[in-house]
């Protein structure tokens, strides 16, 4: 691969991005009509990637980067293969819809130029995401989507509902980015594998660790968050508060397929086991059932929509774990159609709320004569949505039930599921297509108009495209369908679904699909009575679950919190000293370093005299109650070893033991007089045995310590240093002297210093005062709120 | 041990004049200290202090940068103070570890000192704030440079003091109290740290680090040493505020000056982790390694206390301050790995690498968040959640500033704070610490739900119209001070740094990858103090 084969596909990744630089500028320059010169980015990146097509399809995949961070073994390198060009192709062209549709939606917005920088910059994101071939670049990428979704969902700032969907957003798949990023790192760590290429190269290397469960349940978490599954499912309506650009193309088209290609791509390398084809089916049939019963329990038109990408994206992760090539195939045909379909549905939505003031379908009617081009944009939509032909829907569903439909018990109940979900995605699609547009308008809603060009040239685009392409599908799979259903099983495959009929049990199940989906389309209000009822009899779900647990962990933050940091300096000085206790005895008796007892040492009488007077002082502050006595007794203590200095022959050490102890014990008694507390101490005696073992338990450990080091043999090499030169190079008889002021005279200016800024701070907290003394208050520093 | 030939002064002393190029060791100190000392002398002359100020920091600076370049380019060097040979006299050795904080030190430093000539007012700095700013730097690029465990007490000192000095100024009942904690905390950790230091003296019969680290070697296992080695421990963990010794950071960080708050924030518990990484990695490397399972207690139960207090707070400074310790508990993480068998080879050097790294990102960081929560203040009159808001309209530059600094210290990319993450849970995927590798992440994913309610309150929903309720609010929150462009100067800067190193991390994840090697296998640093015959 030469550099010049490849760098145009950097600038794939590079268009958006600077289009979101460009965005702010050219929006105040020209209004909403920058949309159509900031839509040229993603079109040229579609067609870059498309020019690049013809090796893709051929089975050749384009490797492309360099070296990132060659210290951690890190590349930021991508791979063009059959699934990413899919990708790519969907998240640009869509992407380049979804900017001219945000130029009318949003035109007039005092924030249009910073709404085009976020959506170009998740563009950016999501190109990055499908491309990435090293782990790192693929992880970096994914929590790029993360953050750019937060900033979209959350544009609408000033709503409170808009700002819990984006935190809550930010927390379920920021979740799920950090399950990834444990998951890559333990790939590379258990298998040295560090990119898609080379975990797709590696055969059974996954599968045959040990730790291919932990990497499989991370993996998984990653991408059911970000693919909505149950019961993470909840932040995808919630995300509905975002503009409906944002929904069209992040929470339908692109961003929340994230999950669905993380597990299309490792499906070679991490699928074809009993777990995988156990869980993907468990969670992706469940999501499927409650996202697709959810959906006709709303009435607004972007929740249903919302609720049935929940469903769409159980049946797709449904179909990759159900086991067969066939199965497969129906998840890419599927996915491909669900992207054109779901992102023109969600632009007519917002058209129709944009024309008619509402999205409440209750309130919606007769709007076909009004807004004639939305109503063909969304028939278009829901024709393929309910798999109807001529449309590509149409293809992804013979190609499901062909994949899944079997006589086993397995087979049966996955097909019955899947034929129950599209069922009722039939019935949701054509709600949101026909009801709006037919039957009588109602008086509340107030010239209804068609929108400009800007809002209905995406949904219409994508509506076509879905119908030509099923029309030319053997085309569309030459070129993309089989390449992408190729990189997903690891080896080629070739799709021939097209539009014709088979009499068999795939049309059988079909028929039996749109029948059923007409019956509950012809019963929606009854049908959305009972499950509203139903909702509301079960009164829990997930999304007040969230609720619940957040409000769980700042009540844990909030007792924890309290209990460490209780404002109190004597529990904080009891911790430390408990800690320094143990820190002392443990190690000792852990590792035997404990001292040898010493024998009774030869002492005249005097030495055992002071040495007796330092110990009754110690053991008078333990027992005494009088405070005054406790602090005079600690001085005699203090006496007792300067006088031991002095026997030893130390008398500079000893002379500045006298001035410290003399002074601390008129100090402490001068403060004690101010403080104005109670003469004696009036704790009881359950507060002083522990107060008192803590610091017996302390005092012990610094002295055994002290004997052990002593035991120790002593490197003298320092002391004799200091004796020899004290005199002969450095000039001064006393060594103390010398050592302070020449050997070590850093020590001693660093020393000088402290004592001078002690003295500026005094001077400070004396000459600077705030109004009158503050009314006393137990502590108001800490209180926690 | 080399001993020197008796009687001789050409063994006592070194006989070369110091190399000129040697001296610049000294210079961040000196500088210092003279920038101090000239600003005390013209105390009174106010309006000159941001003048002298802000060119000493860059100057600080300046040679803190010709430093590292220094020794990023030829390896650790020493300079001997007095010129008496190691181990005899004081030793300044730099190596990358040092020279890294210390640069990292003198950035925020002059970031911090350009935002202070505009948010403290006369009274404080007529009352020595800039020369306590000057001798806390002096203390702080001490601590990095010396060689000599006991110097480094005596800069422990210096800094705390500074410290105090800029803790009290001011006067506030709150500071006072705040204040109390911080210093009989502080006392007992620093005296702690000196008892520990005796004590090493009566093993090891020396005070310079690199004659330690030789010694360290062939010291055979031994329940004293081992209790000296936990004593450190102890002694630094409390200055680098890691559970449960950190009461004192939550009572006082969020009572002085927004700018004071931020650089100690910053600076202050690094330091101890410097020093944790200095003795624990470098002095005790057996001992390190026996008590690696405690570290890493100590680590998971810091992140998470932190965490979950940060998600406890509503006032942004006290919220704050919790996310300081919640990283601190990340640098631990990176000290927990063992280098004992069952660990990939290297892994120390790894996680370790990565532990630096977290660190200097988390000096930026958290001195940015804290300086950024200053302006909010000012511009809002309020610093409670409950209070503040409608910035996201009213000031895009703060607003995009801040949010790079939340999700920085999220550690989500492409940020600084995610590239250590992925280094130490990598690193504790190879020490078989699964556990630790998840409480990094799930004290992450609690960091981001607070950052994103910080987020959520004070950029995006709209200004609340009651007024604040604090009781005792300190001078940042007069609103009467007119709106002045220098505080997002030294913002813009510091992301820069975060986008630097989370962009292009490979220039910084390089040195803080030898950084940590140069720790591990001092070889180079015990050659540069006693020559080649190490």
């Amino acid at each position: 691969m030469t550099a010049t084969d490849t760098g145009p596909l950097f600038l794939v990744l590079l268009f958006p991005l600077l289009a979101a630089a460009l965005a702010p500028l050219l929006t105040s320059a020209l209004g909403h009509r920058a949309a159509w010169p900031l839509a040229l980015a993603p079109a040229a990146a579609f067609a870059i990637v498309a020019a690049n097509g013809g090796g893709v399809s051929a089975g050749q995949p384009l490797l492309f980067g360099f070296d990132w961070i060659p210290s951690l073994g890190i590349r930021f390198s991508f791979r063009l293969d059959g699934l990413s060009f899919a990708f790519a192709l969907l998240v640009t062209g869509i992407g380049a819809a979804v900017v001219l549709y945000a130029g009318g939606y949003l035109k007039g917005h005092p924030g249009q130029g910073r709404f085009f920088s976020f959506i170009l910059m998740f563009m950016a994101a999501m190109v990055g995401l499908v491309l990435a071939d090293d782990l790192m670049t693929l992880l970096v990428y994914w929590e790029l989507t993360s953050i750019t979704s937060f900033l979209l969902i959350g544009f609408d700032h000033e709503r409170e509902r808009a700002r819990r969907g984006a935190i809550q957003a930010l927390v379920i798949t920021g979740g799920g980015g950090l399950a990834l990023m444990a998951g890559l790192i333990l790939i590379r760590w258990a298998t040295g594998l560090s990119s898609m290429s080379e975990i797709l190269g590696s055969g059974e290397a996954l599968r045959q660790s040990a730790y291919y469960v932990p990497v499989l349940a991370l993996i998984l978490v990653a991408a059911f968050t970000k693919s909505a599954q149950v019961p993470f499912h909840v932040w995808l309506p919630n995300a509905m508060e975002a503009p409906t650009p944002v929904s069209a193309y992040l929470h339908s088209a692109t961003m929340v397929k994230a999950g669905v290609y993380l597990l299309m791509r490792l499906n070679p390398a991490l699928g074809d086991t009993a777990a995988w084809e156990t869980i993907l089916p468990l969670f992706g049939g469940a999501t499927l059932i409650t996202g697709a019963l959810l959906a006709l329990a709303q009435t607004d038109m972007k929740l249903i929509l919302a609720y049935t990408t929940v469903a769409s994206l159980g049946l797709m992760i449904m179909l990759i774990g159900a086991g067969s090539e066939t199965a497969v195939e129906g998840a890419v045909l599927y996915l491909l159609a669900h992207a054109l379909f779901k992102g023109g549905l969600f632009m007519v939505a917002g058209s129709v709320d944009h024309g008619a003031g509402t999205r409440d379908l209750t309130a919606l009617g007769g709007l076909r004569r009004a807004m004639p081009i939305t109503f063909a944009a969304a028939l278009l939509g829901a024709l393929s949505m309910g798999g109807l032909p001529p449309f590509f829907g149409f293809l992804a569903k013979e190609e499901t039930y062909s994949g899944l439909a079997g006589l086993d018990t397995r087979a049966l109940i996955l097909t019955g599921v899947a034929v129950a979900g599209n069922a009722l995605m039939f019935s949701a699609a054509f709600l949101v297509a026909l009801k709006p547009f037919l039957g009588k308008q109602p008086e509340t809603i107030h010239h209804p108009h068609e929108g400009p060009v800007l809002l209905w040239i995406g949904p219409m685009t994508l509506g076509l495209v879905g119908l030509v392409a099923a029309l030319g599908a053997s085309f569309t799979h030459h070129v993309v369908s089989s390449p992408m259903a190729s990189a997903v099983m690891g080896e080629a495959v070739d799709i021939h679904a097209v539009i014709a009929f088979h009499w068999g049990v795939p049309l059988m199940l079909s028929l039996l699909t749109v029948g059923l989906g007409i019956a509950l389309y012809l019963a929606a209000g009854p049908v959305r009575a009972v499950l509203q009822k139903a909702v509301t009899g079960v009164g829990w779900g997930p999304d007040r679950g969230f609720d619940q647990a957040m409000g769980g962990l700042v009540r844990l933050a909030f007792s924890v919190t309290r209990w460490l940091q209780s404002g109190r300096l004597d529990f904080y000085m009891t911790t430390v000293f408990v800690i320094v206790a143990a820190a002392l005895l443990l190690p000792m008796i852990a590792f035997g370093g404990l001292p040898t007892v010493p024998g009774v040492p030869a002492l005249e009488f005097y030495e055992w005299t002071v040495l007796f007077m330092a110990a009754a002082g110690v053991i008078l502050v333990l027992i005494t109650r009088n405070r005054l006595t406790a602090i005079v007794s600690l001085g005699v203590q203090g006496f007792g070893v300067a006088l031991l200095f002095m026997f030893m022959g130390a008398p500079d050490l000893s002379f500045t033991q006298f001035m410290v102890e003399t002074l601390s014990v008129v100090i402490l008694a001068l403060v004690m007089t101010r403080l104005r507390v109670a003469v004696d101490d009036h704790r009881p005696w359950i507060q002083v045995v522990p107060d008192a073992t803590i610091a017996v338990a302390a005092g012990a450990g610094f002295g055994l310590l002290l004997l052990a080091v002593t035991q120790m043999p002593f490197n003298a090499a320092l002391s004799d240093f200091f004796i020899r030169h004290s005199y002969a190079i450095a000039h001064g008889h006393n060594i103390v002297n010398v050592i302070i002021v020449d050997f070590r005279g850093i020590d001693t200016m660093g020393e000088i210093g402290v004592v001078m800024v002690t003295g500026l701070a005094i001077l400070a907290l004396i000459r600077i005062r705030v109004g009158r003394r503050a009314p006393a208050m137990p502590d108001p520093t800490e209180t926690t709120p | 041990m080399a001993t020197p030939a008796p009687s001789a002064a050409v063994d006592a002393m070194l006989s070369t004049p110091v190399p000129a190029a040697d001296m610049l060791i000294v210079m961040p100190l000196v500088l210092s200290f003279l920038f101090g000392s000239v600003l005390l002398m013209v105390r009174k002359r106010v309006e000159w202090h941001g003048w002298i100020s802000v060119p000493g920091f860059a100057l600080v600076f300046a040679a803190d940068v010709a430093l590292l370049f220094k020794v990023a380019t030829g390896g650790p060097f020493t300079m001997m103070m007095g010129s008496w040979r190691a181990p005899f006299g004081i030793a300044f050795t730099l190596d990358l570890m040092g020279a890294l904080f210390l640069a990292t030190a003198g950035f925020v430093a002059l970031a911090a000192a350009i935002f202070a000539v505009v948010s403290v007012d006369r009274q404080e700095k007529r009352y020595g704030f800039f020369p306590f700013l000057f001798l806390m730097m002096g203390g702080v690029s001490g601590a990095f440079v010396t060689g000599d465990i006991f110097n480094l007490y005596v800069w422990f000192e210096v800094l705390l003091i500074g410290s105090f000095g800029l803790l009290v100024l001011g006067s506030r009942h709150a500071q006072l109290d705040g204040t109390t904690k911080y210093a009989f905390l502080n006392l007992v950790g620093t005296t702690l740290f000196l008892i520990a230091v005796a004590y090493l003296y009566g093993v090891f019969g020396t005070l310079n680090m690199a004659d330690i680290a030789r010694q360290a070697a062939d010291r055979t296992e031994n329940g004293a040493v081992a209790t000296i080695a936990m004593l450190f421990l102890v002694a630094f963990a409390m200055k680098a505020a890691a559970f449960p010794l950190n009461a004192w950071l939550p009572a006082s960080y969020h009572t002085p000056r927004f700018v004071v708050s931020a650089l100690f924030a910053g600076l202050l518990t690094k330091v101890g982790v410097y020093a944790l990484i200095r003795v624990l990695v470098m002095l005790f490397p057996a001992q390190h390694a026996g008590m690696a399972g405690i570290v890493a207690w100590i680590a998971g139960l810091t992140m998470m206390t932190g965490a979950l207090g940060a998600l406890a707070q509503t006032d942004i400074r006290r919220l704050l301050n919790y996310v300081v310790i919640a990283g601190i508990g990340t640098v631990f993480a990176g000290l927990a790995i063992p280098q004992a068998v069952g660990a990939a080879p290297g892994a120390l050097a790894s996680g370790l690498s990565g532990a630096i790294f977290y660190a200097l990102h988390s000096i930026v960081v958290m001195t940015a968040l804290y300086l950024a929560a200053g302006v909010i203040a000012r511009r809002t009159g309020a610093s409670t959640l409950e209070t503040v808001g409608g910035l996201w309209r009213e000031s895009p530059l703060l607003s995009a500033l801040c949010l790079v600094f939340l999700l920085a210290v999220s550690g989500l990319p492409p940020f600084s704070g995610f590239w250590p993450k992925v280094m130490l849970v990598r690193a504790a995927f190879a020490a078989e610490l699964p556990w630790l590798a998840a409480a990094i992440l799930v004290s992450g994913l609690i960091l981001t739900i607070a950052s994103a309610r910080v987020f959520a309150f004070a950029f995006w929903r709209p200004l609340p119209q009651a007024g604040g309720t604090d009781t005792e609010k300190s001078g940042d929150f007069n609103a009467s001070v007119p709106e002045h462009p220098a505080p997002l100067l030294p913002l813009v800067a510091l992301a820069a740094f975060v986008l630097a190193a989370g962009v292009w991390p490979e220039w910084l994840s390089r040195l803080t990858t030898a950084a940590a090697d140069g720790v591990v296998n001092p070889t180079a640093y015990i050659q540069s103090v006693f020559g080649g015959g190490a």
